[in-house]
This record gives C-alpha cells, structure tokens and sequence, in this order.
C-alpha cells in the first residue's frame, strides 16, 4: 500500500462512516478509561497550571458537581495538589465544545459509528450565557448541572430508544440545507433533533416534560455537542491507517491548538492557539478574548464549520464577513482537501459536496491552513461568549506533522 | 539551434500569438493590454518556495509506500 | 455634425440586439440596454398606463400607505377554534379557495373535497344526497377570502373545523386557516374517503382544542421574526417549510405539554406536527392574510392585495380596489412530477396559498431558497437568483423584515404593482404544489405556474375608470 492508497481508504472510511445517535449513559458506564478523579478537557494534553481561565473555572464546577470538593477553593486545591488526573477527551473516544470537561457522573449521549463499529461521547449542551463549558460554576449552573444528568438524561435517553436513535449524518446534511454549518450555527439541526424526539418525549410517564421541552428548545447550540460526537464517531473510524496523510483531529485547549493525523498514530502536533478573529458582542474586545479553545474543530475536520460556511450565510455577519466571504472560504478548503463529502451538500454551490479529508501534504504545499468557524470566549471564568469569528488553524501544526510523515524511519506511531 | 533548423521551423511569432502565463500576473496584463490572447495560470511555488518543505514533500508523495 | 463620426462612436443600442451582435463583430464599444416596448405596445393598455402616470404623485403616495400595512403587519399566532366560533360560520355553508365560483364550474378535486366536506359535517350521508344539498342551494359555497380565511389547494372550511387564529397586532384584524392535514390523501388535493374523516375528527376533537388550549396560554407567537428567520433557513414559506414548522413546533411544545395531562394524546400531537413538514403553510397564509387585508381599502393604490384560485379561475384583489375580484382563466403549473405522473396528470391552479407571494415570499424569494428551486424543477442558484431579480422588476420595494443573507441582507421584493405588471408583461410567479386532476389522487408533485396577465389588465381597466 502507498500514501495514496492509505489516503483513498481513508478517505472511504470518511465517507460510509455512519453516526447514529442510539441514546444516553453515564459517562463512567460508557467512556473507556475514564476512572474516578479523573477530568476529562478539550485540545491536546495540558497540566492544571498552564490551563486557561474558563478551563480552570469548568474543572471547579466539575468538582463541585461531583462532590469532590465543597467550595471552589478546596476544588482548586485539590487540582493543585494532583489528586485529580486530567487527560485530552479525544483519548477516550470522547470531545467536548469549549472547556469540553467530562467528569464520571456526567451524562453522555452515545453516537454509534456502525461501520466501524466504535463509538463517541459527548456531554448535553447547557445552552448560552453563564454555562460550564465557558467556566461558569455557581449555584445556578450546579442545579442546572444536576437536573440536566439527573433528571433530563433518563428522559432523552428513553424517547431515543422509543425512536430507533437519530441518524444525526443525515440531520446535519438537512440542516445544511436550512443555513446551518454544524459549528457555530445548529439553529436548524437543534429543530430538527426537538422535531423528532418530541414526540417520544411528550410519551414519557414521568419527569418533567415541560421542563425538558422547554430546556432542549432553548438554545440553538443544543445539537453542537451531537454533532461534534458524530464527526468524531466517523473520524475514529479513518485514524491509525498508517501511510495516511488525512488529518483525523483539531482541537485546543485555549493554550494551544493541536492536531492528530491518521498515519501517526497518537501523537499531536501542537502549536499555540491562535486568538479569533471576529466580531464581539457590545462592550466586549480582542483583548477580553481567551485563546481559542474547544475539540468543536472536529467539525472542520469532517467537512462541517468553516468547511461549509458556503451553507451558511446568516452566520457571516455574526463573523464579520460577507456572502462572498463564506462562498470563498469554502471555496478554499477544497484545496486542502482530497474529496468532496457524499453526504453533506451545500444548496448555495449547486449542491456541490463539503470539502472533505484534509491532507497535511496539501496545507503545506498551498500554505492554505484550515479555517474554524467558532465562538469566543471571555479570558475569565464564568463570564461566557463574547463574539464569534473564524480563525485558521496554525500552519506549524501541520509542518510538524509532515516532519514525522516525512521521517527517514517513517512516522513514529 | 542552427540557422537550418531555424528556416525548417517556420515562424515562431509570425502567426497568432496565443500565450499562458503562470505565476505573476504582470505577464498577463501586458499581454491583454496590447491585445493578445492570453491564459493566466494562478499557480505558486509549492510550500511558498521554502525547499525544506519542498524536500519533505518530496518524500510523501501518492506513490511512496507506507511504512 | 461635423465631430459625429470623426472620432470613435460610442453606441447605446436599445431593444431588439440585432444590432449589438453586428457593433461586436466589428468590434465597436457598445451598450445593450434591454427594453421593450411598454404593455407589448397595445395601444389601449398604453394609454391607460399613461392616465395613470398623470396622476402619479397621487398614485406613489396612496401606494407607499398601501405597502406600509403590507409589510409593517404585526401577525401572531393567538388561538386554535371551531370555525363556527372563530368566524362564526354557520352551518350549511363550505367555504373554499378562490375567488367565487358556482358547483358546475368547479374542478373534479374541489367538488370531492365539498362533498366530502358535507359528509363529515354529518349533512348528508353518501356523495349523491350531498350533491343534491348544493344544487338545491341548500348548503352555500363561498370564497375563504370573504371570511376572513384562507385555504390551501382546495382550501374547504365548514363549521366544526378547528381554525387557527393569527391576530395582526399592528391594525387589530384577524385571519383564520384550518391546521394542515400533512402529506398523502388529504381534504385539500380532494381526496374524499373514510380516512380524510377520520383524520377531521382527530383535528376537531384533539388536536385543535390542544392547539387552542396551548396558544392561548402562550401569549401567541410571533410570527413575522419566525417567518424572517425561516427565510434565513432556506425556507420561502410556499412550498418549502421545513424550517418554520420545526421552529413553531419547537415554540409550541412547552406550552403544548404544560396544556394536557395526557401524554398519549400529546405524543399523538407532536408526532402529527413532526412529521409534516409543510406543518406552517397555513400558519403563513393567515399569516400573509393578516399582513395583506389592511392594505385593501387605501384609495387609489395599485398594489395588489390579494392573489387567489379555485382551480377555475385565478383571482386578484387591488388595495385601490376595495373587495373587488378580477380574475381570468388560471393556468396549469407546471415542474417536477412524482414516480408515475406528468404534466397531463396535473390539475388547474388552485389554492389561496398565493397569499404568500402576495407578501413576497413564494416564488418571489426564491433566491432564499435553493432547495426549492430544485424541488419544483426552476433549476439551481443561478435560475433562483433570476426569479427574484425578475420579480424585483414588478415589486415597488424591497421588504424591511424579511431578508436574504445569501444576497448580503437585501429585502425581499414585495408590493406588486399593477402597473408594472402590464408595463412589462411579467405577471408574478408562484411556487405551488401540483394536484392529480382526478378527484382523490393527491399531490402529484411541485412547480411553478403564472398568474394570468388578464387579471392586472382587467385591474389596471377598473383603476383608470374610477373619477
């Protein structure tokens, strides 16, 4: 087999990958590995001290929510003090938007990836404004924290079951058709997810199916966290190919930005994460601005976010650009990418599919990185979104990862 | 090439123009502004002209066998 | 004279391009400009164009009042009742789409649907007795549009069907539409056997006194940023809704929940909801009606109001023109057809559902909506654009609420004006589902159809009669 192979067989996988939203667990009973103490963070490997703001102050509430400490000092301490084991979500088959912390007693859903045979996890969006993955941990998150595993998990969980799952590759490709991109704007992908379980939620014999309703509707960025699963359900499936130069991973830690590649196996090629260009929410500036910061570029990575920011006009002004700005962004990554996504179709490009597979060769050889539609958010815990913007993936990412590809003993896995 | 071939060859620039250029667009603008025919061929030196790169490109390319 | 052909020309070439193509070839800078002669050069339509154009100050200004009601409407979804308290609807009467037509001119799926329409009102027992009701005269047929409802395809309300009730907020009127029946064989394409009434009642006993219940706890919803943000979905609210219905189900399920204590009925509910996905049309009909009716009545406009068809005859209203009907023929849409069916399968226009190109969405928006483009067989983006540029050329503005990102933000054409109508021959385009001909088929598929120009020139004639 030669890289073009690898490539093409990765690609495949890409491609027939399926993501089917089959229900929720306990993230202990579900994400391997994932032992007591143990927090779980977005982006590669990072230490408590070199975590950003929001990072830190979602571990609090974690620890909190846990039980592991009473009040946010004995929560920092205990962080301090190593007793609490923190690893990258992405090594346990898992990803979250942001902060992205995963704790044992949190609730999952679980998307199924049939063709492989894996799975992926991912935490139940909180919603906007003072939330947990922005580093928010007062009383008003911990009750909504408690609620939402405790009481809104079981009710999902069953109106999933009741409905056969949710084939989310095909709720995202609908919903590139009503002006979403899978990242920074799920308005359409949220209805269409409340469309289909509502019927099995308001079948529920007991909680509250007011409140769940109510709660599921609330935002727009409910179905992020699905999407994300997903993408990450069908990357897992084209990693470890060896020889393949297809990028399987993005993400950050508000510290630095990382990516992963098929053919090397586990490691990251790090540089440091990038501030967002954008537009900011009133009083708000570049300089209150956390580093970018989330596994939500998984996304990107399957062909979503940036990629088809083409489907997405609406969002451009909430970025600070154009139509055209959108049409010529999408327009670039084809560039970068080996194929155009079988699945995910853009109505603006004639239906033309997202670009898809992104090969560390052609990033180098064009100097095109790829573009990430995000959120940003504040530098401070606690304090939540403060604008939107697309930023580009470091370019230094990817000439370390073609280093290693590059290896006179080939890559080390 | 020798004055024989030279008269074997016909004209070179006797007959319509027809000119791609690749690279700058400096070329093309002259060419269209006198009114030739002219193809602009958007290209760059692979990895910004940087040979380190180039060289580590080299080594991964469709063809090379996996490890 | 001297200096005219001693330089270069430059030449401007107007109309027929017979010209231009011979200036190319010889390579002589030109400029095309496309035109044509106006109202087709009909002498008669010209010169009623022109008595208007004298009295064009007055016409501008009663047409700016016009379409400020058009667009500056306030809709909101505030109720669900039993058509005989909603409009007090009596019995014996079945209100369909349209302008007014007699029993003998209808079309095959309007006539299934009226007498299927007596049989669930428990009026007659089989189709023949309820036939013979409607020659008799002993039940009346008259147009939605004449109280205060509209209706989709063959558009049949009666008495104990439950209404949607939009309130316009913004000049206190109301417009009513039944809840739509989803996809299949339905009352609205005709269909006329024992499942279309069963489904009635389900609507009659359950689901509208739910809807009810939930809406009037609810405050009512909004409608106009709804439809705005729909838009932004890729939706134009005629034939393309998957957007708006999802957004309204996702408003509607708390208030529905907190409405009934049984949850069976209130699954049956969402599920019905669910799986429609042209769920809001009727909500945007009442919608559009809502937004339209203040605009008739404002003396001298020549925006129309209200566009309408009973499968027989299209129908306009004018805001200048009060209550009056101008109608014509209607003609045939046509487009993409489902496994099995084609063009000669397809019914006459029909349905009060061109509402919503009245207010600029529909056809008009179509730039907004790729998706659909494809679906009714207009084309890609490049055949969407044009349809909007196209309708641009017959609209007085462009919509302050209801925008298209695709096209940096730009107001949707809106304020269709007679005049200009007649001016270019371009009548508006509407986006429609297209009906079996045969009384019971359904829905055979999705296009695009005209309304006929000798509506507007019908119109334009009444416009330049008035003192």
């Amino acid at each position: 087999m030669n890289i073009g192979e690898a490539n093409r067989e990765a690609l495949r996988r890409i491609q027939t990958g399926t993501a089917i939203l089959v229900g929720m667990a306990t993230a202990r009973d579900v994400v391997p590995g994932l032992r007591e103490r143990t927090v779980l963070h977005a982006g590669p490997p990072v230490a408590w001290d070199r975590m950003c703001g929001p990072m830190r102050g979602a571990v609090i509430g974690a620890s909190l929510f846990e039980g592991w400490a009473a009040t946010p000092t004995e929560a920092v301490t205990l962080a301090e003090s190593g007793a609490l084991a923190f690893d990258s979500c992405h090594h346990h088959r898992a990803v979250g938007p942001m902060a992205g912390i995963i704790t044992p007693s949190m609730a999952v859903w679980v998307v199924r990836n049939e063709t492989s045979g894996g799975e992926a996890y991912a935490t139940i969006n909180m919603g906007l404004g003072k939330v947990l993955r922005m580093g928010a941990y007062d009383a008003s998150v911990l009750e909504r924290l408690a609620w939402m595993n405790c009481e809104l998990a079981p009710i999902v969980d069953a109106a999933l079951r009741r409905a056969g799952g949710v084939d989310v590759k095909s709720m995202i490709a609908e919903a590139l058709g009503m002006g979403d991109e899978g990242h920074n704007r799920n308005k359409g992908a949220t209805s269409l997810l409340i469309r289909a379980l509502a019927p099995h939620v308001a079948g529920a014999r007991t909680g509250d199916v007011e409140r769940a309703l109510a709660f599921m509707g609330h935002a727009d960025s409910f179905f992020l966290n699905v999407a994300m699963a997903a993408c990450k359900a069908v990357l897992d499936g084209a990693h470890g190919i060896p020889g393949s130069t297809v990028v399987t991973a993005m993400a950050r830690n508000g510290t630095e930005f990382g990516i992963r590649v098929s053919g090397t196996g586990e490691r990251w090629f790090t540089a440091g994460a990038p501030k967002v260009r954008g537009l900011y929410f009133p009083g708000y500036g570049p300089d209150d601005a956390n580093p970018d910061i989330g596994d939500s570029a998984i996304t990107e990575t399957a062909g979503l976010g940036g990629f088809a920011l083409a489907a997405a006009p609406a969002i451009v002004h909430f970025v600070g650009g154009t139509p055209q700005l959108a049409l010529d962004t999408t327009l670039d990554m084809y560039e970068i990418t080996l194929g155009e996504h079988e699945t995910y179709r853009i109505p603006a490009l004639d239906f033309r599919g997202t670009p898809v597979g992104i090969d560390v060769r052609k990033v180098v050889e064009t100097g095109i990185a790829p573009v990430i539609d995000t959120g940003i958010a504040h530098r401070e815990a606690g304090v939540g979104q403060i604008g939107a913007g697309l930023t580009t993936a470091p370019m230094e990412c990817f000439i370390q990862a073609l280093e290693a590809l590059a290896s006179p003993a080939g890559p080390a896995p | 090439m020798t004055a024989a071939a030279g008269r074997r060859a016909g004209p070179l620039l006797g007959g319509d123009t027809r000119v791609v250029t690749l690279g700058l667009e400096l070329f093309a603008h002259t060419c269209a502004a006198v009114g030739v025919p002219v193809v602009h061929v958007d290209w760059s030196p692979p990895a910004g002209g940087d040979p380190r790169l180039a060289e580590l490109l080299s080594r991964v390319t469709d063809e090379t066998p996996c490890p | 004279m001297s200096s005219l052909l001693s330089v270069p020309p430059r030449v401007v070439s107007v109309g027929i391009e017979i010209f231009t193509r011979e200036l190319g070839r010889l390579g002589v800078g030109h400029v095309q400009v496309d035109w044509r002669p106006p109202a087709g050069a009909d002498p008669r339509l010209a010169t009623l164009l022109a008595r208007l154009e004298a009295r064009r100050a007055e016409v501008d200004a009663a047409n700016a009042e016009a379409l400020g009601r058009l667009v500056e409407g306030e809709p909101a979804l505030v109720d669900c009742r039993p058509a005989r308290e909603a409009i007090g609807l009596p019995d014996r009467t079945v209100l369909h789409a349209g302008p007014p037509l007699e029993w003998t001119r209808m079309c095959a799926p309007l006539q299934a649907a009226v007498l299927c329409a007596i049989r669930y009102e428990g009026w007659a027992h089989d189709d023949r007795r309820a036939q013979g009701l409607v020659e008799q005269g002993a039940v009346t047929l008259a147009p939605c549009h004449h109280w205060q409802s509209v209706g989709p395809m063959t558009g049949i309300i009666t008495a104990s069907m439950p209404v949607l009730v939009v309130e316009n907020r913004a000049r206190g009127n109301r417009a009513h539409a039944t809840i739509n029946e989803g996809l299949g064989k339905v009352l609205r394409f005709g269909a006329n056997d024992d499942s279309v009434i069963t489904r009635l009642r389900w609507l009659r006993d359950e689901a509208g006194p739910l809807f009810g219940a939930a809406l009037r706890a609810s405050g009512g919803i909004e409608l106009r940023p709804l439809m705005a943000r729909a838009l932004g979905m890729g939706d134009e609210m005629h034939q393309r809704n998957v957007a708006a219905s999802s957004l309204l189900g996702r408003a509607l399920m708390p208030h529905l929940a907190r409405a009934t204590r049984d949850t069976a009925a209130l699954a049956r509910l969402a599920e019905f909801v669910g799986a429609n996905d042209q769920f809001f049309l009727n909500v945007a009909m009442a919608a559009g009606k809502a937004m339209a009716d203040p605009a008739l009545g404002v003396a001298g406009s020549t925006l129309v109001a209200t566009m309408a068809r009973n499968g027989t005859d299209f129908g306009i209203r004018v805001a200048g023109l009060g209550e009056r009907w101008f109608t014509a023929p209607v003609n045939t849409p046509r487009g993409l057809y489902f496994p099995g069916y084609g063009p000669d399968d397809g019914n006459p226009d029909i349905g009060d559902s061109a509402i919503v190109e009245t207010i600029g969405l529909g056809g008009g928006a179509m730039a907004a909506s790729p998706a659909v483009a494809r679906f009714v067989g207009a084309g890609g983006v490049a055949e969407a654009l044009a349809v909007t540029e196209e309708i641009g050329e017959i609209t007085i503005a462009e919509h302050p609420h209801f925008r298209i990102p695709a096209l940096d933000d730009r107001g949707v054409p809106v304020g269709i004006d007679v005049r200009r109508v007649v001016e270019t021959g371009i009548t508006p385009l509407i986006n429609t589902g297209i009906a079996g001909r045969t009384a019971g088929t359904g829905q055979i598929g999705a296009g695009v159809v005209r309304a006929p120009l000798a509506c507007f020139t019908q119109a334009l004639e009444a416009l330049t009669s008035c003192p």
